[in-house]
């Protein structure tokens, strides 16, 4: 083949410095690019080296802790504070164990869990698997701290001011049943399944069944099969989604504080949020970093054990020929386990939101003497119970309308910014495929993947919550602004991908035939591009809209009374004792994202996609 | 109507260098035909001309006009210079109907709606698919889709046409219509037409000229007869005709006047007029050659025909296809193919005699592996039947 030669060096002329700067100037393309990577690196690389600078540099708050101390000095206070402290124990090592007890079980559990339930929709003949496989991702759609707060309605005991479904039935719940690892570990579970499932799901579909078919022949029983063949083959996208599994469980805030405050059981997202709601900040984002850290550690891990970037995503292929394997006796019984998973994590959930929404009191049973239609349409003169006596029900609550509004606003021009720039990160991701700049963005891009949703939002608060530029962008902190611009940058990895597998689908032909013909680069983009990207683009904006409507962990830091949004609002209820408008405003969100998933599911978008 | 000449061209993709020093003159009015297997750079090459993409060494001159010069990093755009492209995948624009894909550039060029109304028609006609003008093209068969490419890219009258593998993604029978299609195209319209193909039969029937690339430079330049009885080296012979050429190991020595050949055949001795001289060849010393003998040049028989170059011959296996028949033979060390017109049966193993034309052989040096002898051509040596 071509023999590597290096490429000789031109003289520099004139002409030629003249032609080469019309080159990159004159082609819009060019231009598009160098403003992209600009934009890319003032809002993803500066804030990330700005928290690292701040977690090394003394705020006002810590003025008196560190003697002989400016603002603004060089210190190491922030980090020793966190590692070698006499409070290192509790503000650190425990929260650090706690993650990693939680992403151990969480793993262990839901990796299995979703594996099996990949195989038997995609290979074997388990009764009912249409309607099966209608419902199997409805629990990963309700939203993760929703089923947080539905476990608290089942499981709430004496230590929180309204009592749990089974401490009302005269069950004595225990506290570690009710809140703490146990119950953080079993609702992450019902949650983290969907990977292992979308991801197993789609290597099992790719996978031809004359592999196991010849095996078959062979003389191997089923469970040689299963061992020797199919294991083996999808082992690969088995490892993603245990990777993946490991640093999202351990980054998860929502669950973990409506689940573990109460009892003072903290991991390393709940103790960050502390930090840098109250002080020393710097603290909290030296915590964030460490997190960053490791996320990004498990999954460079998973590049390098599968061996490519594109790993992350949902393995595709298209489907073979295959031939389902015969359960035969263990038919039943499979179904029957998949059933109860479905009861306990779609069917109970959502039974148990919609009946303590309409409960007097929570937790003292569904008799119609403790019905109500109070948390939705009720007033606060004629509260039914003092539980109820905080705040009118939903529809006739102010908080609740400026929470409608304010999701409303965040989500849709969230999303319809993020859409639009990642159908042009999209682009020059795809058209830059192997070039420097291609790579360039889409290493940028990659890095609001690499973190939690927690510590990427105290990025932009450490950011932005002071003046910058000498004044020209003033203190962010409590504006609509910063919520909108961490949702559109944090939803960059995923818009983009569903932009570059839209442009993906554009064949480049296509635009260079329009070169030759003699089209610029916007009557390109004008007549080529955008009238073939349209589906794509609109599938892409509903499940971003999706995503961020339900978004919790990303928004909980940057979050004031005036900016709620319906999750936060939700969230902020359920501690205050009020389950019922919480759950009220959990259904009304889990209604919303279903109709929303069902239209773009219809415009030909995945939901397994905006993982 | 246009000439093209390339002079040095590089082309690197990152360390990896694709198109060395290419140096190609197209004539006015040719039908020149970029031959090679995929990977050798001859779509490159195309993409070069067209100006999709930009060398990093080198001229290029359309008409005397210059549009590459990669020393002062000139390039013309690709719309200024006068050519159009069908691609491989036709890359019609699937939004858009056949008359508007035919349409859109010259509504770019800011044309009259009457005149590109009438270019349309023209283009459609010419390729006989006007009927379909208001069909999108999803709706249309591959054969169909390609004619709608080939429109489009003849509505704009230019000067050169350029095709890369526009049949590759059509069944047999189609390909023989389109081939004769784009030969009928070239002859009526005269322009000058750049062909991109891995496909020798394509390139041997509906060329003037052949280029043939291997690994990123031009091999051989010459007519599509002078290509397929003398290629230039034994990768050449190898990679043209179907089925492919035998290849018989042998002894040469030459005394500067005559080429002696020693092999599983007999001793050939070759004349001064058919050497290559320009070729290194060592003198009064032996060397080992190799023999070229294509498969329709030997001629079976079952009784001994008295011929001076007959050898004995035992048949390894036969295989009857209708039209041909292909028998595989066996001369001492040596095997090869034949390849003979009709329906013959031959048993295993039968002896028959094999009438040889060594004039008709090419001889390659080995080591080099370049050609020292040419072939002759039958048609115009039916005196020299030897």
């Amino acid at each position: 083949m071509a023999k590597k030669e290096k490429l000789p060096k031109k003289p520099m002329t004139k002409e030629r410095l003249k032609n080469q700067i019309f080159n990159v100037i004159g082609n819009p393309f060019n231009m598009i690019v160098f403003f992209t990577l600009i934009i890319l690196f003032c809002l993803i690389i500066i804030p990330l080296l700005n928290m690292l600078q701040n977690s090394f540099m003394v705020a006002k708050a810590e003025l008196r802790q560190i003697p002989d101390a400016k603002v603004g000095d060089y210190t190491l206070y922030y980090w020793k504070y966190l590692l070698a402290s006499p409070l290192t124990k509790t503000v650190f090592v425990e929260p650090l164990l706690h993650s990693l007890i939680i992403g151990f079980f969480v793993t262990v559990i839901s990796v299995p869990l979703g594996s099996v339930i990949a195989w038997l929709m995609v290979r074997s003949d388990i009764p009912g698997k249409k309607i099966l496989s209608a419902f199997i991702l409805i629990p990963y759609m309700i939203p993760s701290w929703c089923k947080a707060l539905s476990w608290l309605s089942v499981f709430r005991n004496e230590l929180s001011g309204s009592y749990g479904l089974l401490t009302g039935m005269g069950i004595h719940v225990p506290d570690w049943l009710a809140y703490g690892p146990f119950a953080i570990i079993i609702v992450m579970c019902m949650h983290y399944y969907a990977f292992s499932y979308i991801m197993v799901s789609g290597s099992l579909r790719s996978i031809n069944s004359e592999l196991e078919e010849m095996a078959e022949i062979q003389g191997a029983n089923r469970i040689q099969i299963l061992s020797n063949i199919t294991l083996p083959l999808v082992l690969p996208a088995v490892l993603s989604a245990t990777i993946m599994t490991i640093s999202k469980s351990i980054g998860t805030y929502g669950v973990a504080a409506n689940l573990g405050n109460r009892i003072g059981y903290y991991v390393l997202a709940t103790r960050m949020k502390e930090f840098i709601n109250d002080s020393p900040k710097g603290v909290g984002y030296a915590m964030s970093l460490l997190m960053i850290a490791l996320a990004a550690v498990t999954i460079l891990v998973n590049q390098k054990l599968i061996g490519t970037r594109k790993s992350y995503a949902t393995i595709g292929g298209k489907g073979t020929r295959s031939n389902l394997m015969h359960l035969g006796k263990s038919k039943y019984p499979l179904l029957i386990f998949l059933l109860v998973f479905l009861f306990i994590s779609m069917f109970l959930p959502l039974f148990v939101l919609v009946m303590e929404s309409f409960q007097i009191v929570p937790g003292r049973g569904y008799g119609w003497d403790n019905l109500t239609l109070y948390a939705w349409i009720g007033e606060v003169e004629n509260a039914p119970s003092k539980g109820l006596s905080f705040q009118n029900g939903l529809f006739k609550n102010s908080e609740f309308g400026r929470a409608c509004w304010n999701t409303a606003k965040l989500s849709i021009i969230g999303s319809v910014i993020t859409a639009i720039c990642g159908q042009f990160l999209g682009y020059i991701t795809t058209r830059g495929r192997g070039k420097w700049y291609g790579n360039a963005v889409e290493q940028m891009i990659f890095i609001p993947y690499l973190m939690p949703g927690v510590a990427f939002s105290a990025i932009y608060f450490s950011m932005f919550s002071q003046p910058r530029l000498g004044g020209l962008i003033p203190s962010l902190y409590g504006t609509f602004m910063l919520i909108l611009l961490a949702s559109i940058v944090k939803h960059f990895p995923f818009a983009s991908r569903s932009g570059s597998s839209n442009m993906m689908q554009i064949s480049v032909e296509l635009e260079e035939a329009a070169t030759i013909a003699g089209a610029s680069f916007w009557r390109r983009i004008r007549s080529i591009i955008i009238p073939l990207a349209k589906g794509g683009f609109l599938s892409g904006f509903l499940l971003t809209f999706i995503s961020i409507a339900k978004e919790l962990d990303l928004i909980a830091i940057l979050m004031t009374p005036a900016n709620y949004t319906l999750s936060f609002l939700s969230f902020d209820y359920s501690k205050e004792a009020m389950p019922q408008v919480a759950d009220a405003i959990c259904i009304v969100i889990i209604v919303f994202i279903l109709v929303c998933n069902r239209i773009a599911n219809r415009l030909g978008g995945d939901v397994s996609k905006s993982m | 109507m246009s000439k093209i000449v390339l002079e040095h061209i590089d082309k690197f993709y990152g360390d990896n260098h694709v198109l060395k020093d290419i140096n190609l003159t197209i004539e006015d009015g040719d039908f020149m035909t970029l031959l090679g297997p995929s990977g050798c750079g001859k779509t490159t090459t195309l993409r070069v001309i067209s100006g999709l993409e930009k060398p990093q060494n080198g001229k290029m001159t359309i008409n005397d006009e210059k549009v590459i010069d990669a020393d002062v990093a000139f390039y013309e755009e690709p719309s200024k210079r006068g050519l159009n492209l069908v691609f491989q995948s036709y890359a019609l624009w699937p939004h858009m109907t056949v008359f508007e894909n035919v349409a859109f550039g010259l509504k770019i060029k800011k044309m009259p709606k009457k005149e590109v109304e009438e270019q349309v028609m023209k283009a459609l006609d010419t390729m006989r698919i006007a009927q379909y003008r208001d069909r999108y093209p999803n709706e249309l068969s591959g054969g169909q889709q390609q004619r709608v490419a080939i429109a489009r890219a003849i509505a704009s009258s230019p000067k050169l046409l350029l095709l890369d593998e526009p049949l590759s993604n059509l069944d047999a029978r189609l390909r023989i219509d389109m081939r004769a299609e784009l030969k009928r195209l070239h002859k009526e319209t005269g322009t000058t037409i750049i062909y991109v193909t891995h496909d020798q039969v394509e390139a041997l029937t509906m060329s003037t000229r052949i280029a043939l690339f291997k690994e990123g430079e031009i091999a051989q330049v010459d007519t599509p007869l002078g290509i397929y009885t003398n290629p230039v080296d034994l990768t050449a012979a190898d990679f043209i005709g179907n089925p492919r050429i035998n290849f018989i190991d042998g002894k040469a020595v030459c005394n500067g006047e005559t080429l002696t050949v020693h092999s599983a055949f007999g001793e050939y001795v070759y004349k001064k007029d058919s050497i290559k001289w320009d070729e290194d060849i060592p003198l009064n010393e032996e060397f080992e050659c190799v023999l070229g003998l294509r498969p329709e040049m030997v001629d079976i028989y079952t009784q001994n025909p008295n011929h001076k170059n007959t050898v004995e011959a035992t048949v390894y296996a036969s295989q009857p296809a209708g039209s041909e028949t292909m028998v595989h033979l066996t001369v001492g060390e040596a095997d090869f193919l034949a390849l003979q017109i009709g329906l013959v049966e031959y048993d295993m193993n039968q002896k028959v005699f094999v009438v040889l034309h060594p004039s008709r052989m090419n001889v390659y040096r080995k080591e080099t592996g370049r050609l020292i002898k040419y072939a002759k051509v039958k048609h115009h040596a039916g005196e020299m039947d030897d």
